[in-house]
């Protein structure tokens, strides 16, 4: 149980049956009346933003969500499905769900999925992983729009640019936070 | 800044004193939350008290910069551990604290090399005196979407004053807000001639409450229905109770006609810096550990 005066951003909580973390935060004293604690809150399901406003004496329910370790299998339409490693169950995210993620998911990938009470809602990628490069066009020299980086695509259709040496079939390491590539994989 | 507001004090009079921070029992206030200490005692939310126990003893004008301490109260305007100025002045009404406050800021601008325009958080402040005195009520007609006495009973004074006024208070102008309802000032002493409403002022600058004050009420017994008042909405909170302060309550009797002010240093520190937030006009906050 939180009081209101446990709210902060990026606080996770339970309200109305759904799971919500607070964006934003504010919290006012005006004068000598009461404290209010103004919140802005992202259903952690369906992305809607709710404005509300707390006092002292609200409490709040904690989101019951839990991370478990999962491998990617494969996805099929827009359904992503992941194995549980301990207990080999299988779940499914939406492509919506998953999001970015999708642009560095590789078979057998090890990815955190998280939990509310029984439903998978989100999944946290590895900050490194490293994928092929499936398309790389030449580079040319002295191209002053370029600059030193050319664009490749990579095996789940992501496309980034990269340093020219970087050619077909090569594995890369990209950063999952920013999408951006970090080093050539040594074999 | 500290140095300019201490010598504007000075030059016009006024003793700077210091009194205890532990407090056997604290004015009943009941939206504070104390800071209290293993022996039961209470950090001070403000010199209030003793100051005012000065100004019976016979101390006319006095100031104090102190630490004040209040409980669960954190935010981008808040800390649990501030710098509070506090000056009360004898014959003086709340008017008069209006017109020191004008003068006094104005002074500190001026020694930190300001001009008579300051610019907070991409807006401009004219720091020419007088500046503008609005009642709440007329506040809540211009700014609110609900006359005061509908937010009051309703429940959303606090609400619309944060949401509708505030963000409105203070630029290009500062501006006092006065006359708040009678129910709203535990220890100020209601207008003569429209006993409605009590003689205090709040100063904003730039959407910032930078000040509180008001026309000291020296009426012992009505000064005790209200502490009790207070007490009982304090029971109803779940908050700590304490016994009254009886020692106050009979310094009061002696106290002359008076007008005190407690400015927020800090606050007051961010404006004059441009600084989005508190944390930004102090060494160490509560997280630095």
């Amino acid at each position: 149980m939180y009081n209101a005066s446990d709210l902060r951003k990026n606080l996770k909580l339970q309200l109305e049956g759904e799971p919500y973390v607070i964006v934003d935060f504010q919290f006012s004293k005006p004068g000598k009346g009461q404290s209010l604690y103004r919140c802005k809150l992202r259903n952690m399901i369906t992305g809607a933003i709710l404005d509300r406003t707390y006092r002292s004496g609200d409490t709040f329910e904690p989101a019951n969500l839990e991370e478990r370790r999962m491998q990617y299998l494969y996805n099929q339409d827009d359904e992503y499905v992941f194995m549980d490693l301990e207990n080999y169950e299988q779940s499914m995210l939406k492509e919506d769900q998953v999001g970015d993620a999708k642009n560095y998911l590789t078979d057998n990938l090890e990815v955190d999925i998280l939990f509310f009470e029984t439903t998978p809602i989100g999944i946290t990628l590895p900050n490194f992983v490293d994928l092929t490069v499936t398309r790389a066009d030449p580079w040319v020299k002295g191209d002053s729009v370029s600059g030193d980086s050319k664009p490749v695509t990579l095996e789940t259709g992501y496309t980034l640019r990269v340093p020219p040496f970087i050619e077909e079939g090569t594995r890369i390491t990209l950063d999952t936070r920013t999408g951006e590539y970090v080093t050539r994989v040594k074999e | 800044m500290l140095a300019a507001v201490r010598g504007f004090f000075s030059e016009r009079g006024y003793l700077e004193v210091e009194t205890p921070h532990l407090l056997p029992v604290p004015i009943p206030e009941a939206h504070i939350q104390f800071v209290e200490t293993a022996r039961g005692a209470v950090l001070h939310p403000s010199p209030e008290l003793y100051m005012k126990r000065l100004l019976a003893a016979g101390h006319p004008r006095i100031f104090q910069v102190a630490r004040c301490f209040r409980g669960a109260e954190r935010g981008d305007r808040h800390l649990r551990e501030f710098t509070l100025l506090e000056w009360y002045c004898a014959g003086a009404d709340y008017r008069g604290l209006m017109e020191t406050c004008e003068a006094m800021i104005g002074s500190a601008a001026r020694e930190l090399g300001l001009g008579r325009r300051i610019r907070y958080q991409g807006r401009e402040i004219d720091l020419e005196a007088p500046w503008e005195r609005i009642t709440v009520a007329e506040a809540f007609d211009r700014h609110a979407p609900e006359p005061l006495e509908e937010a009051i009973s309703n429940g959303r004074f606090e609400e619309d004053l944060v949401v509708h006024l505030e963000p409105r208070l203070g630029a290009p102008r500062p501006v006092f807000l006065t006359d708040y309802p009678a129910s709203m000032a535990s220890l100020a002493r209601r207008r003569r001639d429209a006993p409605e409403v009590c003689e205090r002022v709040e100063l904003y600058l730039g959407g910032l409450e930078i000040a509180n004050g008001f026309t000291e009420l020296t009426d012992p017994e009505e000064q005790r229905r209200r502490f009790e008042r207070d007490l009982e909405e304090r029971e109803r909170l779940g908050r700590r109770t304490f016994p009254l302060p009886e020692v106050f309550l009979e310094a009061l009797d002696r106290m002359p006609e008076a007008a005190g002010m407690a400015l927020g240093i800090d606050r007051l520190a961010m404006v004059l810096t441009d600084s989005a937030r508190i944390d930004d006009v102090v060494a160490f906050t509560p997280e630095d550990g």
